[in-house]
């Protein structure tokens, strides 16, 4: 894009952002900081079992209790079943067994947490104590928590529909060719990994408030929501029956999302529908107790999986096999995660001829799983970069110059990969150097030299990684199992005095887009970003949208807002056509005006747009008034980004304890639009991906009671777990999106988990360790080392 | 129900809470200051920071009544009018938020840290933030705003 007047705010430049002010001095509005008058409180009384048959409910007290307005369990709610949004196929055209999943338990509760009454009352406080008069007769049964136990069968399944609790058993690539490649293979490295279970823990637990206006008949939801418009379409269309028309979903200020706010939440659909039932607004809050137990968790997979070698460590074929833990319920997204975010993106970075993956999943008395930032591009990844790790130390070769020797080249795009995906562009090679340079692989010796003085073990890991953004088109992910379609939708509303408003179906929930979206619409209509609002998170507001999850936003969301600018940019050249008397193929649209191509007659913007509203001197016969065009955009393919890390910790070999010493990267987004903003993106993410390699994982004991239930439980990175970071970009352009971008939110969640282990299994090497599971937590580390040293391993 | 008067931003007030009530419900609710964020039910988020007689303080770990007749300070006052607050101002020059619900207590805490400490180490940012969690920003970028905004509180 041509640099113009904008220059400084323009796309490339990291403006700063413009929704600070209003977080900095605590103007947010988050849905637990809205009130509607009348309204009332809501307090979800959850299963404290895993598993239990229920005998009876008795809510005759609490509904006696001081301020209580009304209390409804499965009798009433139960019928409302929460959907899912995946159709997966597994072999022999075996569809996904699909359980219902009600809004309250209906004769059984399946985890902890699963929600079985709901009080409403005057105050929070009344509702919560009115909760714990509620007398709930349960049978407990048996918890179902072991994948490999569960798949046995035996005693009473999680669900009467899977018997041995099978949800799907789903496999992807050409295992012949896998087996032969097997047979003639110089080396072969095999690896068994836990991707461990995490909780998202987005600052801000979800909240819901359920409004209903009896005067025009409409449900209006105000949510903690990434994806407004599709709660809407799931919660009307497929839970309580109200058309859209008459279903407002407003998403405001979302305190984070991390994949955990996609997902069509019983609480949503129980404040809407309670709102109607009582005639007042019914709020509801989670604690963050509550959080761990009823929001959607994330990763958990076991898995084994096995690399085959030529001689010189080619790679030849890759196969593997992965339980997938789906929890007590299918939550919106969670079969297409370890399915078609998973198994297609087992190739990573590599030419890896042949590649077959089997996938089980599986039902336990566990909270829900679905995605969590990376979504099985997280699980992927760490099998691969892991495996190759370990590869390299058998081969006694670089683990670089194995990377290298199987990467993808530039030549090679489009990349066809045996797993179904085309990779459009990318450049492995130059991410790989630019990271070995920035992380200053030369003094690595000396370093490690400097640490071992001190007593302490110091390793060196990297990982590469490749990402798939922008699920699309639709087509194609219906003819896998979608239910929905995966475009986006943008209105961009160019006002009488030539400001713009921009709707998108696109929504920030951290990610900067008033910033970076209005720089975008700045530099391409050539006027100041103070002209141009971003509106998002209403859907009486926005024409549509499928939000924001899976680094979608600017190579989907962005792209409809660029070809609805287009749109208006052409009518602008037939106004300005007819105002400046000339052919509209001579006009030209460059810095905020309308030219004659060759003259120096023009007309600026904002004489276009009052012309289009005051249309006096105006084509009237062949162009409307107004200037607001929309544009839905759905993809060609996936983008890749793609990158390496590199990591050097210092391990304490009397304690076990791991210190990140640096973490350096270099990303390949394509382009990028703000890089301060980005930048943050990799921050984030690589925090998130070291909290999980180090510190942070899901302990349930044998009876299903979530151990790690808090946050003095639940470890989560804190500023002086984690260093500063090295951050360093190279760009390929995607090829199939006008702006060039790929996306950057997942990235650093992405590649940090193998970077990290890959680095600690290089300091603990003299002992012969090859392998230790995430977390790797002091206690692991400190046993991995006794153990090597007394040769149990 | 106790009644209790403390000063909050300058202005005093007055209030009749239940003896549970804590400070940051008052604040939130009945003052209607909702800056001022819950993010956890175990006191370890630090969201609900706010300025108690000078002192950053959970506002979650303390009961309204104990604040009786203290001066409050609460994100919504820190800024002078419209000039932001030097710490307000180094967060948003150097990223330091993202989705911004962290901010308020992050902010409150940072400005308790920097005083009378305006040449702060990385580390020692680090261990005096270690009551604070955020989900977004890896740290990275409050760490260095509260290095900047630190040396433009001077002390
Ligand atoms: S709300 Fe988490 S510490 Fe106060
Ligand atoms: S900015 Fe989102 S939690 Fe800190």
């Amino acid at each position: 894009m041509a640099p113009n007047d904008v220059g400084s705010t323009g796309i490339g430049a990291s403006v700063r952002r413009r929704e600070d002010r209003r977080f900095l001095t605590g103007r947010g509005t988050y849905t637990d900081d809205i009130n509607r008058p009348n309204q009332t409180y809501a307090w979800i009384l959850r299963s404290p079992h895993a598993h239990a048959a229920i005998k009876s409910i008795d809510t005759t007290a609490a509904k006696g209790a001081p301020g209580v307005v009304a209390v409804f369990t499965g009798a009433e709610l139960g019928k409302f079943g929460m959907p899912c949004g995946w159709l997966v196929t597994g072999k022999n055209n075996t569809p996904m067994v699909e359980p219902k999943h009600p809004a309250l338990a209906e004769g059984k509760v399946r985890h902890v947490g699963d929600p079985v009454a709901v009080v409403i009352a005057e105050t929070k406080s009344q509702a919560r104590d009115a909760a714990e008069k509620i007398n709930v007769d349960y049978a407990p049964l048996p918890a179902i928590m072991d994948m490999k136990a569960a798949l046995k069968g035996g005693g009473t399944p999680v669900h009467d529909a899977a018997a041995s609790n099978l949800c799907f058993d789903w496999e992807l690539g050409d295992k012949a060719a896998v087996g032969a490649a097997f047979t003639k293979a110089a080396h072969v490295t095999k690896l068994d990994l836990v991707n461990n279970r995490l909780v998202p823990n987005a600052m801000e637990p979800r909240a819901a408030i359920g409004d209903f206006d009896r005067a025009t008949g409409e449900h209006t939801l105000y949510t903690t929501s990434q994806n407004p418009h599709v709660i809407r379409l799931l919660m009307g269309a497929f839970v309580l029956g109200i058309p859209e028309h008459k279903l407002r979903v407003v998403a405001p200020d979302v305190g984070g999302g991390f994949g955990s706010k996609i997902y069509h939440y019983a609480e949503e659909a129980i404040v809407t529908w309670a709102a109607k039932e009582i005639g007042r607004p019914v709020k509801w809050t989670a604690e963050r107790s509550e959080a761990f137990i009823s929001d959607a968790h994330g990763r958990d997979h076991i898995t084994h999986v096995e690399l085959a070698m030529d001689k010189d460590g080619k790679f030849l074929a890759l196969r593997c096999e992965t339980l997938a833990n789906m929890g007590a319920y299918l939550s919106t997204f969670a079969p297409c995660i370890p399915t078609y975010l998973h198994g297609t993106l087992l190739a990573g970075n590599y030419a890896t001829p042949a590649i077959h993956t089997n996938v089980k999943a599986v039902f336990t008395n566990t909270v829900p799983v679905d995605a969590y930032r990376g979504a099985g591009r997280p699980e992927a990844t760490f099998q691969i970069e892991r495996l190759i790790d370990k590869a390299a130390r058998e081969l006694k070769m670089d683990p670089a110059e194995l990377r290298r020797r199987n990467f993808i080249k530039p030549s090679q795009f489009p990349y066809q990969t045996p797993v179904a995906l085309v990779y459009d562009t990318g450049n492995y090679d130059a991410t790989l150097d630019q990271v070995l340079k920035l992380s200053d692989a030369a003094g690595y010796e000396k370093r490690k030299a400097e640490s071992k003085a001190r007593g302490k073990l110091r390793g060196r890991g990297l990982a590469s990684y490749i990402e798939a953004c922008g699920i699309a088109p639709s087509n194609v992910v219906g003819s896998l199992g979608a239910r929905a379609g995966l475009y986006e939708a943008a209105t961009v509303r160019v006002n009488p005095t030539g400001n713009v408003t921009v709707f998108t179906g696109s929504h920030s929930h951290g990610q900067g887009h008033e910033t970076t979206f209005a720089q975008v619409v700045s530099d391409m209509l050539g006027i100041p970003m103070d002209q141009v609002e971003i509106s998002h998170g209403d859907t009486n507001r926005v024409p549509f949208g499928m939000g924001t999850y899976g680094s979608r936003s600017l190579a989907v969301g962005g792209t409809a807002i660029v070809k609805a600018i287009d749109k208006i940019v052409a009518k602008g050249k037939k106004i300005a056509a007819h105002m400046l008397e000339a052919a509209e193929a001579d006009i030209e649209f460059k810095n905020g005006k309308f030219q004659v191509a060759g003259t120096d007659k023009s007309k600026a913007f904002g004489e276009i747009a009052l012309a289009a509203y005051v249309p006096h001197k105006y084509p009237l016969d062949t162009v409307e008034p107004g200037l607001d065009e929309t544009a839905f955009y759905d993809p060609k393919n996936f983008t890749f980004p793609a990158g390496a890390y590199v990591c050097e910790v210092e391990v304490d070999p009397e304690t076990g304890v791991v210190e990140v010493q640096s973490f350096a990267t270099a990303d390949d987004f394509g382009k990028i639009v703000n890089p301060m903003i980005v930048e943050g993106q990799v921050h984030g993410g690589l925090v998130q991906g070291i909290g999980q390699a180090l510190l942070e994982t899901c302990v349930y004991d044998k009876d299903g009671q979530l151990q790690s239930g808090s946050y003095m439980d639940y470890t989560m990175p804190r500023a002086d777990d984690v260093p500063s970071f090295k951050v360093a970009h190279s760009v390929t352009a995607c090829t199939h999106n006008p702006l060039g971008v790929k996306g950057c939110g997942e990235a650093g969640a992405i590649g940090a988990p193998p970077t990290v282990i890959n680095a600690i299994i290089d300091a603990l090497s003299e002992f012969g360790v090859t392998h230790i599971d995430m977390p790797a937590t002091p206690n692991r580390v400190w046993k991995a080392i006794q153990d090597a040293k007394a040769g149990r391993h | 129900m106790p009644t209790v008067n403390l000063t909050v931003n300058g202005k005093a007030v007055s209030a009749n809470v239940e003896a549970r009530t804590l400070l940051v419900n008052l604040i939130r609710e009945q003052l209607g200051l909702t800056g001022t964020h819950v993010g956890c039910d175990t006191s370890q988020c630090g969201a609900c920071v706010v300025h108690v007689d000078g002192k950053s303080v959970k506002a979650c770990t303390m009961l309204a009544v104990q604040a009786n007749g203290s001066k409050v300070t609460t994100i919504e006052g820190l800024a002078n009018g419209d000039k932001l607050h030097p710490m307000q101002e180094a967060f948003r020059e150097h990223h330091g938020l993202q989705c911004g619900f962290c901010t308020p207590g992050m902010v409150m805490s940072a400005v308790c840290l920097a005083k009378g400490h305006p040449n702060l180490t990385e580390k020692e940012v680090r261990e005096g933030l270690e009551g604070n969690i955020c989900r977004c920003t890896g740290y990275h970028n409050i760490v260095q705003a509260v290095l900047a905004g630190a040396k433009a509180m001077g002390g």
